[in-house]
Order: structure tokens, then sequence, then C-alpha cells
């Protein structure tokens, strides 16, 4: 009984830690005051005002671009990447996750500069460097979480579905693909996930007129977030809350 | 479709590969060993040895270890309780505190520095109730406070994943054999969590190792750690090659860090 309260406190207490300053950035962009962190009375003026901001409004497109871009073309890449490479033989496959390792090991403050090294030879940063960087970032997620997938779907249930006479093409939609689409879902989530919370490798890979939601905040500090972004920040929060709650229980689908 | 084929799908990631996997890291390592005018030099490599660099080396290597065995010690019990709560939806409650990772990083930060601050939240409630002030912004306890809080999630992951694997009946079978709870912990928990903390150790201490915008968000300028020196080197001082040959020794000590690991983890079955 004395163990189950103890264990009861340590939960509440972990959950207090990491909930705290939510709590603060939500009560924030409630507080009808500009710059102190007193608070100065109930107000939703930073939920209309955040629309109305534009380079608020222009750095949350530009985020969502790159997420959403970045996002389906690593799962893209990634997913034929691992079709190639669950065929492949040893030495083979080994170069391949070695090479996929490299941006998962490293810091990213190494892979945002190494990356910019390269590009300031070739173009100017922008736009399209970022998003460069974010896929390459991203392909690893998709890869871990395709390839073991693929290995374990049985390759004879697809070969007796060409013996059986379908084309290659409609055999891999109603034999492979089923059974690998919850992985490449997962690499696709995941890549979303990466990319919409990074700020190391975006930060070296930017250059001047492009700013993300991160990178926007972090040259902020100086002078004092606005607590527009505080509003805009608790809406994404909740819109992630929200799909990944639909996620979570969609019916027929365990969750683990 | 043909095995060889087949092979030739991974063809736009080898593409990727060799043009923004390989020739960046390639990149570093021409600025790390040539002066500006492109003539190969070690100065920059040296230049670890330097007050500032070996300071700030130092420094992060502490911060690190220190933030990962906080956020270790902080999981190892989480995750042995989520792991046993029963509860109809344990899924759900796990997700509960993996949630916080979904606010944006930078703002988590923030809201710490929000929360730590001299006219802070935390220092208006004790106020409040007239208790003395805490100053820690701007301190190594600051950074660490918001490395733990950033990185927590990916120490207790790992290991709660190695937990769930760990079926009923052994633990059963062993109580049933006579084996008293520090027992069932030592002979069969912790040696089946091994692989989960080494995971654990390796997703944490990278990242607070090379962290650069906590240290500048939470320790004001006035903590100064190995990222700091790199980014301030690229962003300020233009000073590409030193910063290049900082970084190649980050990535040194990165590799070296993780083998250590590794040859850990390869032992550890064995006892």
């Amino acid at each position: 009984m004395i163990k189950k309260g103890i264990s009861r406190l340590y939960l509440f207490l972990i959950f207090a830690f990491l909930y705290l300053p939510i709590i603060v950035l939500i009560a924030l962009s409630f507080n009808n005051s500009r710059t102190k962190v007193k608070w100065g009375g109930f107000t939703f003026q930073w939920y209309l005002g955040c629309f109305q901001n534009e380079a608020i409004m222009s750095a949350f497109m530009t985020t969502l671009q790159i997420t959403f871009l970045s996002a389906i073309i690593s799962t893209l890449i990634g997913t034929l990447a691992a079709f190639g490479i669950a065929s492949m033989k040893k030495k083979g496959q080994a170069v391949y996750l070695g090479a996929t390792n490299i941006p998962m090991l490293n810091a990213d403050i190494v892979t945002g500069i190494s990356m910019m090294l390269l590009f300031v030879k070739f173009m100017d940063l922008g736009f399209v460097t970022v998003l460069i960087a974010h896929i390459t970032f991203s392909i690893p997620y998709v890869i871990l979480n395709v390839l073991p997938k693929l290995k374990a779907v049985n390759r004879s249930t697809y070969e007796a579905a060409l013996d059986l006479g379908a084309s290659p093409s409609y055999a891999f939609y109603k034999v492979t693909w089923p059974e690998i689409r919850p992985a490449v879902f997962s690499g696709f989530m995941m890549a979303v996930t990466m990319s919409l919370d990074d700020f190391s490798i975006t930060y070296f890979t930017k250059g001047a007129g492009v700013n993300t939601l991160s990178t926007m905040l972090y040259t902020e500090l100086r002078k004092g977030v606005k607590p527009e972004l505080y509003a805009l920040s608790t809406i994404l929060f909740f819109a992630v809350l929200l799909i990944l709650l639909a996620g979570n229980v969609r019916p027929g689908r365990k969750p683990n | 479709m043909s095995k060889l084929k087949q092979q030739f799908l991974a063809g736009p990631y080898l593409l990727w590969i060799v043009g923004f996997i390989l020739l960046p890291v390639l990149m570093i390592l021409y600025y790390a060993f040539t002066n500006a005018d492109g003539i190969f030099t070690l100065e920059y490599i040296f230049a670890i040895g330097s007050e500032t660099n070996r300071k700030a080396i130092g420094l992060s290597l502490q911060l690190g270890i220190i933030c990962t065995i906080i956020c270790l010690l902080l999981s190892y019990p989480l995750a042995m309780i989520l792991s046993r709560i029963q509860f109809k939806n344990q899924g759900f409650v796990v997700f509960i505190f993996m949630l916080p990772m979904w606010m944006n990083f930078m703002l988590r930060i923030l809201a710490w520095k929000l929360l730590l601050s001299k006219n802070g939240v935390i220092n208006t409630l004790l106020e409040g109730i007239g208790m003395p002030e805490i100053s820690i912004i701007n301190t190594p306890v600051a950074v660490v406070l918001g490395m733990v809080y950033d990185f927590l999630p990916f120490m207790l992951l790992p290991i709660y994943n190695s937990m769930t694997r760990i079926r009923k009946d052994w633990i059963e079978a062993a109580q049933d054999l006579g084996a008293n709870n520090v027992t069932i912990f030592f002979k069969i928990i912790l040696p089946l969590t091994v692989s989960g903390i080494i995971s654990g150790i390796v997703m944490v201490f990278v990242p607070s190792l090379t962290s650069f915008a906590i240290s500048q968000v939470l320790g004001g300028g006035q903590v100064l750690l190995i990222g700091n020196v790199i980014e301030q080197d690229f962003m300020q001082g233009m000073q590409w090659n030193a910063g290049s040959g900082l970084s190649f020794v980050l990535m040194i000590f990165v590799i070296a860090s993780m083998a250590l690991v590794n040859l850990f983890d390869k032992e550890e079955p064995v006892k």
C-alpha cells in the first residue's frame, strides 16, 4: 500500500516537472500583458493577433511547407531505399546502413555546419537548403522504420501472387503494401516530428531571409518574445495532440 | 521484380548519401585541416588545447555526464512504474509522459527561462509564500535542468521498451524459486534492460554534449559549452577553419564515447 503511494507520488512529481513549463506557456498565451510575466487578466487578443502578424504567419507557413515537403520526399526516398537495401547482400547492406547512421549519430551542430559548408559553395542559403537538410536527417528514420518490417514480410506470398497471375504492381499493392503500410506511416510521422522540432540544423542552413518558428523564436529571445507566438504554439500543440489522439484511438488498432 | 532490379530502388538514396551525407563531412575535414589560404595545417586541430577550448570541452563533458546520470536516475524508476501500471490503456499513460516533446523545442527552453528568471514565475510564487528567492538562471544548474527536461524522453522510451519485454512468468518463476525483490531486480530486471539503458545513454549524452541553444538561452552567455564556441566561430567570427577544427574534434569525441559504450554493451551479457 505504502509502495503504491510512493509510486503514485513519483509519477505525479515527474508529471508536474514535465507539464509545468507547458502550463506556463499556455497561461501566457491568455495573459493580457505584453512583456511582464505577471498576470494581467484574461484575453483572446493574441489568438486573433497571431493570424494577422505577417512575420509570424510567414514563419509558420515556411515551417509547415518544410515539414510536409521534407517528410513526403524523405518517406519516398527512404521507402524505396529500404526495398533496395532489403534485396542486397550483407556487405551492401552494411555499407548503406553505415551511411544511414552518420546523420543519426552525428551531433546536430556538426550536421548543420557540414551541410552549410557544402551549400555555400554552390548556392545561396535559403528555403531549398533547409529543405535538403531536413530531408537528409529524416531519411534515416524512415529507413529504420520500414526496413525491419520489410525483412519480416514473407517474400513467398508475393511470389505466390505472381504465380497465380497477378501483375507485379497488383501483387505489390495487394500483398506487400498492406504489410508495410503502418511502418511507412510511422516513419512519415517521425520525419514530421523531427522536422517540426528541429532548430540547430535549420539555424545553420537557413541563410538570412528564411525563418521557421524555431529560428524565429531564437532571434526574438533577445528582444522579448511576442505573446502571439505563445498563442500560435498553443494552437499547434493542441493540433498535434488531437492528431496523435485520433491515431491512438482509431478502431482496430491497438495502442502500444 | 528480380533481386538485382530491386536493388536499383536504393539509387536515389545512394545519390543522396554521396551528395548530402559524405560530401558535407569531407567539407568539414577539408576546412579543419587547411588554413584560410587552403594550405594544409594541423593548427586548428591542436587549437583544442587552448585555454578557452579546453575549458569549454571540460564543462561540456561535465554537464553532459551529469545530465545523462540524472536522466537515467529519473527514468529508470519511472519506466518500472509505468510498465507495471494496472490500467486499461497503458499506452495512453506512456503517451502522456511523451507528449511534452511535441511542444516546440525552442519554446520548451524559453518556458524554463520564464520560470527561472529573476522576476520569473517561480520566484514570484516563492515570494508570495515568503520563501527566499532562487537565482539559478544563467548558471550551469539552469543549463543542466533544461537539458534534463529536453532529453528525458530519449532515456525513458528505450528503457520502458526493454522493460515491457520482460515476461511476467520469469519474475513469477524467480519468486517461486525463493528469490526476493532485490535478487529479482539485479538478476532479472537489470540485465534485461541493459540494452535499453545503453541506447538511452547514447541518445541523451550526444545531444547534451553538443547542444548550444540550451546553454545560450538558459546560460545567458555565461555558460560556454563547446557547441557555443563552434557556433560563435561560424556565425560571429567567420572563422570557418577554427570552427571546423573543433567540429572535427567533437565528431571524434562522439564516436569515441559511442565506441566506449558499445564495448560495455558487449561485455555485459557475459556476467
